[in-house]
């Protein structure tokens, strides 16, 4: 087992880098001159928030309304971890800016369980274990919604090509196209 | 990613107004735009959103198809107009990125999408003629497997990774943009520009203008096309080689042909001599063999990439056979 | 005890998992938060000239631009001995420790030692203005000769892991052997690439510290922050609840964690590391690339005679990996005339670390590759040529097995696949436009124990919390723990809250090498027989007679609120048998003639891994591995360019990892085996064993459906055509 570290030396590091940084910290507990309004409608509710334009949605919801289902998985649309549903539709929060998104209604994973009630396709996921370590599972049940939705369910073949813009580095996609068919009966 | 401000149009005029200020950008789907600004990559200073701009129909007109420029991949792959009259266009739509991206991107910022090569992508601090005018270029001796083979230069060896703007280049289509200046045509093949020396210079699209919609005119080479795309992974991928084609077929005679590749050249290579090479033949393995052999004589490889010069040919007559169906 | 095969019990966390209600590393969000974005070198070896922070420093929201020119300098890494008079000099010597460089401790000098290197943070507001301040540091440097070729320096391989083992006169039976074959594999750097970046949310009070890190090992990331910062280990305080996928790369305490405590520190606010998806190709691990010899003498009946196994892999002089790819060589066949040895090239790349079956894998590459080419030398089935040489001992010490079903995996596999109806002949099988191809591959892994510890607590209302450090990376580690806890109790799995990823809970190993169902799963369940003991002692009663309901009605009769126990596991000292999990491979791939892409079309793959506590997440961990494996047979491999010395593939599009649409028809067959041996529960740990062998059985079906042997991964379009 790990040996026990006794340390006795004291922390090593001062706080505070002197004059500059306290100054620079001062100067951060004020409102960022570049930020602009922006209301998000998330699971129906409208958050005002003023926003650095340079925010994207995901970073939006994560860092500022605390709404931490969509992850962060590549940040640059090559992996569907950040995916949610805005009008409707899948889409990628990740390279999407905050700004663009004023006005559209945008459901995250968070909004998907009414009444503490699973949707068919959340229950679908846990009874097929369509995930492992449950970081991509978010963007997957989101686009999974969508593809339904979309009448992509018709084979396997079709909800696998459907399904392949959410990657999932557990190896879950025969539990994924098990509950994408599971709950696409259930809903039809 | 550097600070910019951001503004909203409603209309074509505004936004091109705003949209020719000093280091503006136009944002649509932003899946381009955006994650090159993340990559340090792109630096607007006026970001310029045109979503709510009137430029999302897709119309019969006469002689062809018109696209608004902001009308989205995947709602343009399933169109019926276009799934009917057009089907390389929607074919290269349903094989380009994934479902979300498509959902986003639109038609005109895919013809802009930029190359996927990382030298200039990621590795910000190496040399890059494209990203970094008359630095050099890391490709040419470097990781190159994915890189061109048609159309390339000394100073840039970079695909051109859009699908959807190969089948344009097959189809004839040909974009109005809108500028300061008034508006304007561009036949999609004189749109995208060679490297040659000034490989940052990747299209015809003055600053402030913007594309405002594509049209492709109606034919039997449109009526008869596909696309073909070939990649490692079975999806989500860009390609190593695709092909569009149309043929315009008297029984086996091939009255003439629309040849476009994609995966191969600095920008979406619309195949000339290949064209040539089928007009007036027969629907055979050897005549589309030939036509292959022809436009590929110009190709030049780099030290990972001479496989694509076989595989480009090889998918050309896998696509043709294809589509010429049973009098091939 | 429990069945051979643990019911399929959905996941105790797959609720918070469905909904978004898991909180990973990151999404920990903490008052006055402030975030650090990384600087990483752009050369691969020299010392930085000058850093220049002056634009960044000027930046909108910018409070700290940290780098070796104003870090304060740390206490020695575990591991590494501390110099006189240096802080921690007085510390007592440490066990090998988990951090991932001990030569380099992040800010300590201006020395550059690879591309990718984290050589300044920027601290800021917000996200943002963190990372747009480290784009505006400016650094210069001066350049030395890098090392950046292992073909260049493949006389300088150095044996760091000690791992030369011979046995009998290999090179003489090699020579005289009637058929041979001797082949050089290469298997490429390939990236881990989990789902969630690593990230970790660091608060300190005082002389305390609070990381929320998204780690596989906490309780080496406590011991390494306690040394480096020189604060008692009480001090610092890990919790890592969720962890999105790690599969080795989360084992060590990479550099950003160092960063952002220190950070921190300096900076007096919490502060969130989120690295990108770029800079994870750098400084968190990754597979090296590996170029392997093996040489395999046999006789007609192709029975070995000699096995050479030897070769080398990349690594550096920062950290301590070696690729220890001829582990399996030591397990796999019987054979008496060995020599096998696993040297590293030091160069002036980045740190290789441990990744799924970290050995095996590549080493398995190249055997079962061998292997399926002795069989065509010998004219032979490749199953039964593996038949032929089966180890009945453990090749490496004589050792018995404390299990072994590999000829029932043999046989359950090729019978479910229809082995028997395979044409040898390459190219002999076709299907329209397609060749088909069948091979198939052993595979094996060690079964791994390291103590652990755990605490079992019952209420009186019979419920039962279950204490231990543990970590969930998506194993399915809290699932089949309840489950275990409520076996070993006798009470419904609802009653049982399984408690983790914390430490101030009893500790545990680190959660990798398959280890953590045997060692956490030896805890639990003695903790929990323990308790179930001591509460029937309280009431004078048989331990066998305790059911569900006793321990409410026990507790309640003697006024108690809870009972609880704690058990220390440990492993014996000397372990009678050898402990392996094995499996075979079956696999049918689809090639077009003409545009050679490979698609596996189905696979059968059996194992036999001890007692499986839970069918449903076993079976996905199966599929994970396998899935994995199809990534490194087929798409996986970061590109170097050795003369910039950086990977370039550096993202998720061009790194490729297999899509849903690249996974067609698995089936996994689970052998039932019975270990009273391996350890108290009868586990032998499943996490990597489904990824061994894999690429070679895709490797050898593509031999068979081509004709062409593909002997460096991954299998490409251009290598077929």
């Amino acid at each position: 087992m790990i040996g026990s570290a006794a340390a006795t030396a004291g922390l090593l590091v001062a706080p505070l880098l002197g004059e500059e940084a306290r100054k620079n910290a001062a100067a951060t507990q004020q409102a960022d001159p570049n930020a602009i309004p922006v209301a998000l409608d998330v699971n129906g509710k409208v958050h005002q928030l003023e926003l650095d334009p340079r925010t994207t949605l995901l970073d939006a919801l994560r860092e500022h309304l605390d709404i931490t289902g969509p992850k962060k998985g590549c940040d640059q649309g090559a992996c569907g971890a950040c995916t949610v549903l805005i009008d409707g539709r899948r889409v990628l929060s990740c390279l999407n800016l905050a700004a663009m998104n004023s006005g559209k209604k945008i459901v995250t994973v968070e909004g998907l369980a009414g009444d503490g009630r699973l949707q068919a396709i959340q229950a679908a996921f846990i009874r097929n274990d369509g995930f492992q370590c449950g970081y991509c599972t978010s963007g997957q049940i989101c686009s999974a919604v969508a593809l339904i939705r979309e009448g992509r369910a018709h084979s396997d073949a079709e909800i696998r090509e459907w399904m392949s813009g959410n990657v999932c580095r557990c190896g879950c996609y025969l539990g994924i196209v098990e509950a994408v068919k599971e709950a696409s009966n259930a809903t039809v | 990613m550097q600070p910019f401000d951001f503004v909203r149009e409603h209309e074509v005029s505004t936004a091109v107004k705003a949209g020719s200020r000093d280091g503006a950008k136009f944002i649509a789907g932003g899946t381009n735009l955006v994650d090159l600004m993340k990559c340090d990559v792109e630096h607007p200073t006026h970001v310029v959103d045109i979503n709510a701009v009137p430029l999302s129909k897709v119309e019969q007109v006469p002689g062809g198809v018109r696209i608004g420029a902001l009308v989205r991949m995947s709602d343009l792959a399933v169109h019926p107009l276009i799934v009917k009259n057009f089907p390389a266009i929607s074919q290269s739509l349903l094989v380009s990125a994934s479902p979300q991206i498509r959902n986003m991107a639109s038609i005109g910022g895919n013809l802009m999408q930029r190359t996927r090569c990382p030298y200039f992508r990621e590795l910000t601090w190496t040399p890059c003629n494209k990203r970094n005018p008359g630095s050099g270029c890391s490709a040419i001796e470097g990781e190159n497997r994915l890189h061109a083979i048609l159309g390339t230069s000394d100073a840039c060896i970079a695909t051109h990774p859009s699908d959807l703007a190969v089948a344009v280049a097959a189809l004839d289509g040909v974009l109005t943009l809108r500028g300061p200046k008034g508006e304007r045509q561009v036949n999609a093949t004189d749109f995208h520009l060679l490297p040659g020396n000034t490989p940052h210079i990747e299209h015809d699209l003055k600053h402030g203008e913007m594309i405002t919609s594509l049209f492709i005119p109606d034919g039997p080479h449109a009526k008869r096309s596909s696309y073909l795309k070939i990649r490692d992974r079975a999806s989500f991928e860009f390609a190593l080689t695709a092909a569009a084609v149309g043929l315009d077929l008297d029984g086996s005679l091939i009255r003439s042909a629309r040849v476009a590749f994609g995966g191969v050249g600095t920008k979406p290579w619309r195949a000339k001599f290949a064209e040539a090479a089928l007009g007036g033949q027969r629907a055979t393995p050897d005549v589309f063999r030939a036509a292959a052999e022809a436009e590929m004589k110009s190709a030049v490889a780099h030290r990972q990439n001479a496989y694509k010069i076989e595989l480009m040919k090889r998918t050309l007559v896998r696509a043709l056979s294809d589509l010429a169906g049973g009098v091939a | 005890m429990m069945p051979p095969l643990g019911p399929p019990l959905d996941r105790v966390d797959g609720r918070k998992k469905v909904t978004g209600g898991a909180k990973f590393a990151a999404e920990h969000n903490l008052e006055n938060m402030a975030y650090a974005a990384m600087v990483m070198s752009t050369i691969p070896s020299g010392t930085i000239r000058s850093i220049d922070t002056a634009a960044a420093k000027r930046s909108t929201g910018v409070i700290a631009v940290i780098s070796h020119l104003n870090a304060p300098r740390l206490g020695p890494a575990p591991g590494q001995p501390p110099a006189a008079g240096q802080p921690g000099a007085a510390a007592p010597p440490q066990q090998q420790g988990n951090f991932a460089e001990p030569q380099l401790i992040p800010f300590s000098d201006n020395k550059v030692h690879y591309v990718g290197q984290r050589i300044a943070v920027v601290v800021a507001d917000t996200i943002e203005h963190a990372a747009r301040g480290a784009e505006l540091v400016k650094v210069t440097y001066d350049e030395t000769p890098a090392r950046l070729d292992m073909q260049q320096f493949r006389e300088q391989g150095v044996d760091r892991a000690k791992s030369l083992f011979t046995k009998g006169d290999a090179d003489a039976a090699f020579a005289s052997a009637s058929v041979k074959i001797d082949q050089i594999y290469r298997t490429p750097h390939e990236h881990h690439n989990p789902m969630e970046a690593h990230s970790i949310v660091a608060a300190w009070d005082g002389d305390h510290l609070t990381l929320y890190d998204s780690s596989q090992n906490i309780f080496a990331v406590q011991q390494t922050m306690s040394r480096l910062f020189g604060i008692p280990k009480e001090n610092v305080h890990i919790l890592s609840q969720f962890v999105g996928g790690a599969f080795g790369s989360k084992g060590s305490t990479w550099p950003h964690v160092v960063i952002g405590v220190l950070a921190a520190r300096m900076v007096n606010r919490p502060v969130k590391v989120f690295l990108t998806r770029k800079q994870l190709f750098f400084g968190n691990g990754h597979r090296p690339e590996t170029q392997q010899r093996v040489a395999l003498g046999a006789n007609p009946e192709g029975k070995l005679l000699a096995m050479i196994h030897e070769g080398m892999s990349q690594s550096n002089d920062v950290c301590t990996y070696a690729e220890r790819f001829v582990r399996p060589t030591k397990a796999i066949y019987a054979v008496d005339n060995m020599r096998a040895i696993n040297p590293i090239v030091s160069l002036n790349l980045p740190s290789p670390t441990y990744m799924r079956a970290p050995g095996e894998s590549p080493g398995m590459f190249a055997i079962e590759s061998a292997m399926d080419e002795l069989a065509y030398a010998l004219k032979m089935d490749p199953l039964q040529l593996r038949l032929v040489n089966h180890a009945d001992v453990n090749p490496e010490d004589g050792k018995p097995w404390s299990s072994k079903s590999l000829k029932e995996c043999y046989a359950q596999g090729a019978d479910k696949f229809g082995w028997s109806k395979r044409n040898p002949e390459p190219r002999s099988m076709k299907s329209g436009r397609d060749l088909i191809g069948w091979g198939m591959a052993s595979a094996t892994y060690p079964a791994h124990r390291s103590p652990a510890s755990a605490r079992a607590v019952v209420k009186s209302d019979g419920t039962v919390t279950i204490y231990t450090g543990t970590h969930e990376m998506g194993m399915g580690t809290a699932t089949v723990m309840s489950q275990l806890a409520a076996e070993t109790l006798g009470i419904p799995v609802e009653r049982v809250r399984f408690e983790y990823g914390d430490t101030t809970l009893p500790p545990t190993p680190i959660s990798a090498g398959s280890m953590t169902a045997a060692s956490v799963g030896s805890a639990v369940f003695g903790a929990c027989d323990a308790l179930k003991k001591r509460v029937a002692e309280i009431d004078g009663v048989d331990p066998a007679t305790i059911n569900a309901e006793s321990y409410h009605t026990i507790l309640s009769k003697h006024y108690l609120d809870d009972v609880e126990a704690r058990f220390d596991a440990k492993p014996p000292q000397q372990e009678p048998h050898a402990t392996q999990a094995f499996g075979a491979h079956f696999v049918e791939v689809a090639i077009d003639q003409d545009i050679p892409v490979v698609r596996v079309q189905r696979m059968v793959s059996a194992f036999a891994g001890g007692r499986i506590l839970n069918a449903k997440t076993a079976r996905s961990q199966y599929f994970g591995g396998i899935i994995q494996g199809i990534g490194m047979a087929l798409l996986e491999e970061t590109h170097f360019d050795k003369r910039l010395g950086t990977f370039t593939n550096v993202n998720f599009a061009e790194y490729m990892v297999p899509t849903n649409a690249d996974v067609r028809s698995i089936d996994i067959i689970m052998v039932p085996e019975e270990d009273h041996d391996v350890n108290p529960i009868g586990v032998k740990g499943i996490g990597e064993i489904g990824i061994v062998g894999v690429a070679p059985a895709i490797a050898n079906a593509v031999f068979h459906a081509t004709g062409k042997r593909v002997r460096d991964l991954p299998i490409t379009i251009e290598k077929l055509m």
